[in-house]
């Protein structure tokens, strides 16, 4: 068994992929909407060199999929930064996070040492949090 | 283009508490980074978050400085100092509070959590936060 795709919720798809492509510096993977499906769309992207794993950027759907109060907790859910964490990781922490910060990343940690090696966290426009740490140690799962 | 809801900006509030609690952090500044009067910032955190803006301050403050007790040799008073809060009676109040034990003897009865398995550092943040005991200091607008 392998991890193929993960997803998060996105308040928006544009930004979202703005975001995850033009600051994060990943690409994109599927990008296809599909009309017999209420113009549904499967976005995905990952890291280059990264292509077998991707995560998917998804839309809170609404009715008739997700009802309204689902939908609205799950809204709520994820701008209250409880919707999940991506964890990635780096060669080069405090190198990214010049790079992401120059870019305007939302920062909520600036890179530190830890006993597992050098990581920082930031979140995405929606509000979901991504750590990013640069591993020193083997990591044990 | 789909907007975000009023609980996106009150989430960078919060983690103005957990970035920069170190700092002679208020309420105000969380208010600030939240775009909010302070009144109605500090209701509406409380309705998002279960807890008013105060109380997370706080105990941000108090898991930091658990953290320190367990994880280093600094002093007392220099932890209190280290997590910005200004008074260390205050403190070893607050802290027996909510952690049923004086700094000094959390110290000597908490061995390193690192000692036992490598967890995120943010995972730690988020699960050791000690839960809030209503306390005078908290003006009453704190969980009984």
């Amino acid at each position: 068994m392998k991890i193929a795709t993960t997803q998060v919720w996105v308040h928006d798809q544009e930004e979202a992929l703005a975001f995850y492509t033009e600051k994060l510096g990943m690409e994109i993977r599927a990008d296809v909407t599909l009309p017999e499906m209420g113009d549904f769309r499967w976005l995905t992207v990952s890291p280059p060199g990264q292509e077998d794993v991707a995560i998917v950027l998804m839309a809170i759907p609404g009715p008739p999929m997700m009802d309204e109060e689902t939908t609205r907790q799950v809204e709520e859910l994820m701008a209250k930064g409880y919707a999940g964490t991506v964890f990635l990781t780096t060669d080069d922490c405090r190198g990214d996070y010049e790079q992401l910060k120059s870019r305007g990343v939302e920062f909520t940690e600036m890179p530190e040492e830890r006993p597992y090696g050098i990581d920082c966290g930031f979140r995405d426009p929606s509000g979901n949090s991504i750590r990013l740490t640069e591993v020193k140690l083997p990591a044990s799962v | 283009m789909a907007s975000v809801t009023p609980a996106r900006h009150l989430l960078r509030a919060k983690d103005l508490a957990d970035a920069r609690y170190a700092e002679p952090l208020e309420v105000d500044d969380l208010a600030r980074a939240a775009g909010l009067s302070k009144a109605h910032f500090s209701r509406e955190f409380r309705r998002t978050f279960g807890e008013s803006p105060y109380v997370y301050l706080l105990t941000r403050r108090l898991e930091r400085a658990a953290a320190l007790l367990r994880n280093t040799d600094y002093s007392v008073a220099q932890i209190c100092l280290e997590v910005g809060l200004q008074s260390v009676g205050s403190f070893t109040t607050s802290f027996g509070r909510m952690y049923g034990m004086t700094p000094t003897e959390y110290r000597a009865a908490a061995p390193p959590a690192s000692a036992h398995a490598v967890v995120p550092a943010c995972i730690v943040r988020a699960y050791a936060r000690p839960q809030h005991r209503t306390f005078r200091e908290d003006s009453g607008s704190g969980r009984a």
